[in-house]
Parts: structure tokens; sequence; C-alpha cells
């Protein structure tokens, strides 16, 4: 599809000759991940995550379709109906498990993923579509997660709806009708559950679509690769199979290694006790908190501890509440705007001396404080920290990122891949 | 442009959040944070494991059957485990007759009807019936036990923390408050005189607000009697007990364990093959 050099599909014998005639399916797959499709040599294994991802798409998409045969959306008989998945149905704990872990292992490789966007600069021109594309997968993926996690109906599955549909209330004037539209009533009950089981099941199918989108058109410019130098001709890639299958082939198995060492060993590690207590809407638990992919997101919205307003006059303009609301969703949206944030021509961080300094010193530990903060109780010394690392996540992408990529001068590029690879080694990190 | 608004909504996040940065601290500094009781006197568990602990262990069968006769003759009275059937006690290593007998001669009847009359009635269990409940139904549970409601006990284990060593450390915690000091030395009613233990609850500083409204429920030693001659100590008793309900929360625990092995296995060789052919197919690229 994308360089000259791509090799061709040739269809062999006369049934592949008829179908590539009338429905070309067998060259779009050929060309997508075949060897039609020409990738950097140079890619290292943070180029793995795309692939897992989406294996990890198709592994919640395939238990939870089982797990949907045996589960009662009921607020009488959700919770029990999912006991009945791990204690009666044939290997229907593996299948929970698998798909309750499965959401976790999801988010690991995703934010790998991202992680390897936001170092690499995969998200710069001509790759912004890809990235957008990839930040509406990475919300699309937030929502149908919450949806999931209340359909057991325990104690947190109902009190993280509770907790989350009431940010829409913190909205001035249409907040609380909105959360009852929502809702389907004035609090999360028979109306909410179903509704979030039917878009629990729908959104995965629009996120594999949107993936198809992602995949799209990434096949317009190609893969980026740890260089960040553009791809000048035919010996800086390599067809896509077999190279690269055999490549994802070998990260699947550590990756599967992975998720089957929890999922069968520890498989309750990444969740909360508090699930495994019916939901009592008269029992609100002592804290309430996401699963631990929501976690920075949560200390973000914590974070926000005084109203804005005109001093001295105790005019609010903007109660502390939402702002912490705005700001969790801006800290994901502003994500949107990154390739017009970060200016800098050069792609990949290694060459890059300024920016990698933040990076590696600023955004990664302050998302790592966010997480950890996220999941401990309003104390003073948990608060203070998240304050400070939501105040560097905001100051990074907003303020530092477009100021560095003016000063910034970058190390000097090499002239291609090849030379990259045969010759140069890459800087080290950090 | 974008970088104008971004640059004024940054500072505008980052500057409120500084501000509030500042508030906490001098609010943090004005009015420091008093200890709870409950930060000072609740009890990490006590150490304690189970044959079924780590990625190889299995169910002590005899250990389950103990739990589940201290289960019958103390905790029934009181605590439903409507997830589990008579059933499943195959599990435990009774023989089909054994779970007949034992569903035969539980102490609650299943609810039924009379089937002359079609009033209400109740019969004895069969093994394809839940556990039958103490108690008809919540209200009758919360008016027996001086308004609280014992919990279910089927996903106990799953529902605490660290759930087997917490139920084990809570059966055993149960403590006179007078005089009572932490570790540190600290006497609790010196400390914190109005956290004085209510009528009605007893102190139990394994509990989450140290007091708890179930009664002491193994008081002394020889209070359920073991068929296999086992010496009932209440340590025992407890650990039998707590290892009764990580089976009720878990009963496919050991398949789970033992398909783990296998599909890790499977990976494993799965995962050489696939390294080899990696190995082997970029043998003459460099990269």
């Amino acid at each position: 599809m994308s360089f000259p050099w791509a090799q061709e599909y040739k269809p062999q014998g006369t049934v592949s000759k008829w179908v590539d005639e009338r429905l070309p399916l067998p060259r779009l797959v050929y060309n997508a991940v075949g060897a039609g499709y020409p990738v950097p040599r140079n890619l290292n294994y943070f180029w793995n995550f795309g692939v897992l991802a989406g294996v990890a798409l198709v592994i919640q998409i395939v238990t939870g379709i089982v797990l949907a045969m045996h589960y009662y959306a009921s607020v009488d008989g959700a919770f029990n109906s999912v006991e009945h998945i791990m204690r009666d149905v044939n290997s229907g704990w593996f299948i929970r498990y698998a798909h309750m872990n499965g959401a976790s292992f999801f988010f690991i490789v995703v934010y790998i993923h991202i992680f390897r966007g936001l170092f690499y600069g995969s998200y710069k021109a001509p790759r912004e579509m890809i990235w957008l594309l990839g930040v509406t997968i990475f919300l699309l993926m937030m929502a149908t997660a919450f949806m999931g996690y209340v359909l057991p109906w325990g104690q947190m599955s109902f009190w993280g709806a509770q907790v989350i549909t009431g940010f829409f209330s913190a909205i001035p004037l249409v907040g609380e009708p909105l959360r009852q539209l929502l809702l389907g009533g004035f609090a999360p009950d028979q109306a909410a559950l179903n509704r979030f089981f039917s878009l629990h099941y729908l959104l995965p199918f629009v996120i594999a679509g949107v993936i198809i989108l992602h995949i799209w058109a990434l096949h317009i410019p190609g893969s980026s690769n740890p260089t960040g130098v553009s791809v000048k001709g035919e010996q800086d890639t390599v067809p896509f199979h077999p190279y690269y299958t055999a490549k994802d082939g070998f990260g699947l198995g550590i990756f599967l290694i992975f998720f089957v060492a929890v999922t069968f060993f520890a498989p309750n590690m990444l969740g909360h006790p508090d699930n495994y207590i019916p939901a009592n809407p008269l029992s609100t638990p002592a804290h309430i908190v996401p699963e631990w992919y929501f976690l920075p997101f949560y200390a973000i919205l914590k974070a926000f501890t005084v109203d804005f307003g005109i001093p001295f006059t105790g005019i609010i303009l903007i109660p502390a509440k939402l702002m912490g609301v705005l700001a969790m969703f801006g800290s994901i949206l502003l994500l949107f705007f990154l390739p017009w944030l970060d200016t800098s021509p050069v792609r990949s961080g290694h060459y890059r001396p300024l920016f990698r300094k933040f990076f590696w010193y600023g955004l990664i530990p302050s998302l790592a404080i966010l997480t950890y903060c996220g999941g401990k109780p309003p104390y003073t010394q948990w608060v203070v920290l998240s304050q400070i690392a939501a105040a560097y996540y905001f100051a990074h992408f907003l303020i530092i990122l477009p100021i560095v990529s003016r000063i910034e001068r970058p190390l000097p590029l090499p002239n291609s891949i090849t030379e990259a690879v045969t010759g140069k080694p890459l800087p080290a990190a950090a | 442009m974008v970088r104008l608004v971004a640059f004024l909504v940054g500072l505008f996040f980052s500057g409120m959040l500084l501000l509030g940065l500042g508030d906490t601290v001098i609010t943090a500094i004005k009015e420091p944070a008093v200890p709870s009781v409950e930060a000072e006197f609740h009890e990490e568990t006590l150490p304690v494991s189970f044959a079924h602990d780590g990625p190889l262990g299995k169910y002590d069968r005899g250990e389950l059957q103990r739990g589940l006769k201290v289960y019958s003759e103390v905790c029934a009275a009181c605590h439903s485990l409507k997830l589990v059937s008579f059933r499943d006690f195959a599990a435990l290593g009774y023989s089909e007759e054994q779970v007949k007998a034992l569903a035969k001669a539980w102490k609650t009847e299943v609810p039924s009807i009379n089937p002359e009359t079609g009033e209400p009635a109740t019969r004895p269990a069969i093994p394809a019936d839940k556990i039958p409940s103490p108690f008809a139904n919540e209200v009758a549970a919360r008016a027996a036990n001086n308004n609280a409601l014992p919990p279910d006990l089927s996903l106990i284990t799953k529902a605490r923390e660290n759930g087997p060593a917490y139920l084990y450390s809570l059966l055993l915690g149960y403590r006179d408050q007078a005089g009572y000091k932490n570790e540190d030395g600290k006497e609790l009613l010196k400390e914190f005189p109005e956290a004085a233990t209510p009528a009605g609850l007893h102190f139990n500083p394994w509990f989450a607000n140290l007091n708890i409204a179930m009664a002491a429920p193994i008081v002394s030693d020889d209070q359920v009697t073991y068929d296999d001659g086992t010496k009932a100590t209440k340590e025992q008793m407890a650990r039998d007990v707590s290892a009764f309900l990580t089976w009720a929360a878990e009963p496919k625990m050991e398949n789970r364990k033992s398909a783990g092995w296998a599909a890790l296995g499977f990976l494993l060789v799965f995962t050489v093959l696939a390294w080899m052919s990696y190995k082997t197919i970029w043998a003459d690229k460099k990269h």
C-alpha cells in the first residue's frame, strides 16, 4: 500500500484467482498484515504492543460473548448469576477470570502502546490521524471497562456507578437531569444495569471498527520506528510477514505467560474485595476506588480542592468538584491536541535531550505517583503528592512540551534507518 | 492559537492545583490530623498458613471436613451459606451416601409447601438443595441479632483483604477492652476514653472499627468434637473453619491451579518455538 517496492499479491491456483477477481479479501489481508506491507527493519519490542492490544480485544470479545450466555442482567440476579458461572458452568471460572483479568491486561498493553507513541513521537506528521483514532479507542475502552465493572452488581460496581455518573451532576444547570437520563432513574438501578449491559456488549464492536480505521490510517504513511527517521528505500524495510509475524508470535507468547500466570494463580490480585459483596444501596463502602487503570484520572479528580472564584467577594465561578471533573476529562482530551502542541520535527525521544529529561524525570514519575495516590484515602500526604503530580501532568503537555519543542537542540539524526542499524548505535536512553 | 489556548488552560489547571496544594498544606499545619482510634489500634492479620496457599497448594480434605463441622455446629446458627449446595460437599471427600445423610440431618430444613394443603411447610434437605439459611429473611435475622445482620459466608474470604487470615484472626481476636494495650504499649481507653465499646457490641482489634456485633463464636477448647480425633483447640477450630470457608468461596481453586500449570507448560513450549523461528527468520537481517 505505502511503498512502491511492496510485494504484490499473486493468487496461486484457480480458486484464489476466482476469489480475487470477485472479492479481493485475501489481497486485503496480504497487504495489511502479510508480505505486502513493508515495515521498518529496526522496530524494537515496544512495537509488539499494537498487535497484543488487538489480541487482548479478541480475548475480551470471545470470553465476553460466552459470559453473556450465562449472565443475567437483573439487580436481584446479576451477582448470583456471576457466582453461578464461577461455580456451576463448565469451566465458567476460567472464562470469568480470563475476562476480568483480560480487561486489566488490555489496559496494560494499551498503556505501553501509548507510552511507545509518546516517547517515539508516533503522533507527529504524517501520523496524526492514527493518533486521534487511538485516543478515541482509549476513550471507548474506558467507557466499556467502566460499564463492564458495573455488571456483577457488587458493592464497588454499584458505588462506582454512583460516583462516576455523579460526575455529570457537577455540570451546572443540566447536570442532574443529564445524570438521571444516563441512569434512567435517580440512582443506579435496574434501568441503569440493563443499559450498561447493552452498551457493554455494543462498544467492543465499535472499538473493533475504530481499530480498522486506526490500521487503515497506519498503512497510509507506514509504521514509524525507534529512530523516527522516515523510510528512504527498500533496504530500510522488511515485509511484515514473515519478519514481524514471527516477532509478534514470540511477543504474544511472553504476553500470554504473564496473562496466564495472573489469571490462574492470582485472579483476584487486581480486583477489589468489596466487589464480592452484593450491591447494597444502603451501605457505602469505606473507600470507593475504581479499577487500577482509572486511578491516575481518579487522583486528578480528587486533587482539585479549592473553588475558583473572585477573591475576597465569596463569588464562586467554578466549584472545586466541577473543576476536578473538567480536569479529569481534560487530562485525556488534551491528548487529542498533542500533535499540535509538540512542534519539534524530530520524532524519536532518543534524539531529543531536553524532551527526554522531562519525559523520564517528569511525566513518568508524575503518572506513577497519580496511579499510587489514586487508590489511597484522602490523607494530607496523598493529596499533596497528587496535587504536585497533577500540576506537573498538565504543565508537561500544555506548557513545557510546546516550549521544549521550540528551544531544544536535537542531536544529529542518522541519515537512514539502515545506517542506524548497521553503523551508528542509538544514543543511550535517559 | 492551539498553543496559546493550551498554555492558558495549562496555566489555569496547574495554578489551581498549586493553590490547592498551598491550601492543603496550610490546613494540615493549622489543623493537624488527629490520629483515629482505628489507625492506632487496628491490628494486622495474624500470621497463618494453609495447605492451599501458593501456586501448588491443594485443599486439605480433613481440614475442610473439620471446618464444615465447625460451620454447621457454630456459625450456621446465624450465618447463611447461600451459594453452596449439599452436593458440593462431595468435593470435601464425602461419598454420595454421606452427602445425602448430611443434607437430611441438617438442623435447618428447607422451606417448602405441604403437598396436600398448599400451606407453607418445611422438608428435610436433599443434595441438590442449597444450604438452608438459619433465618427466613433479613428482618428475622436482624430481630434475632440485636439489629445486626450476620453476613452470608459463601464469599466471605474473597470479600475481605487477605480473607482466610483475616477470618482466622477475627475469630481469635476477641479481647477484654479494659486495660487493652497495643504493641507500642499504648492503652486504648487511656488514649481514647470515648472509644469504649458500646453495649451490645464486642471489642475485637482485628475488626475494621474495633467493635463487632458478633459475640465471640469460638469460646473454649473442645466446643466441637471432631470425628477424626483431632484435638479441637480454639486455634484449630478457627483454622479449620477459615479453610472450609476459603473452599466455599473458591471451590474450583484446585482445577484452576492445575489448568494453570498445563497452560504455562504449553505456553513455554510455544514461546521457545516462536523465539527460535523469530531468530531463524531474522538471521540474515541486521536490526
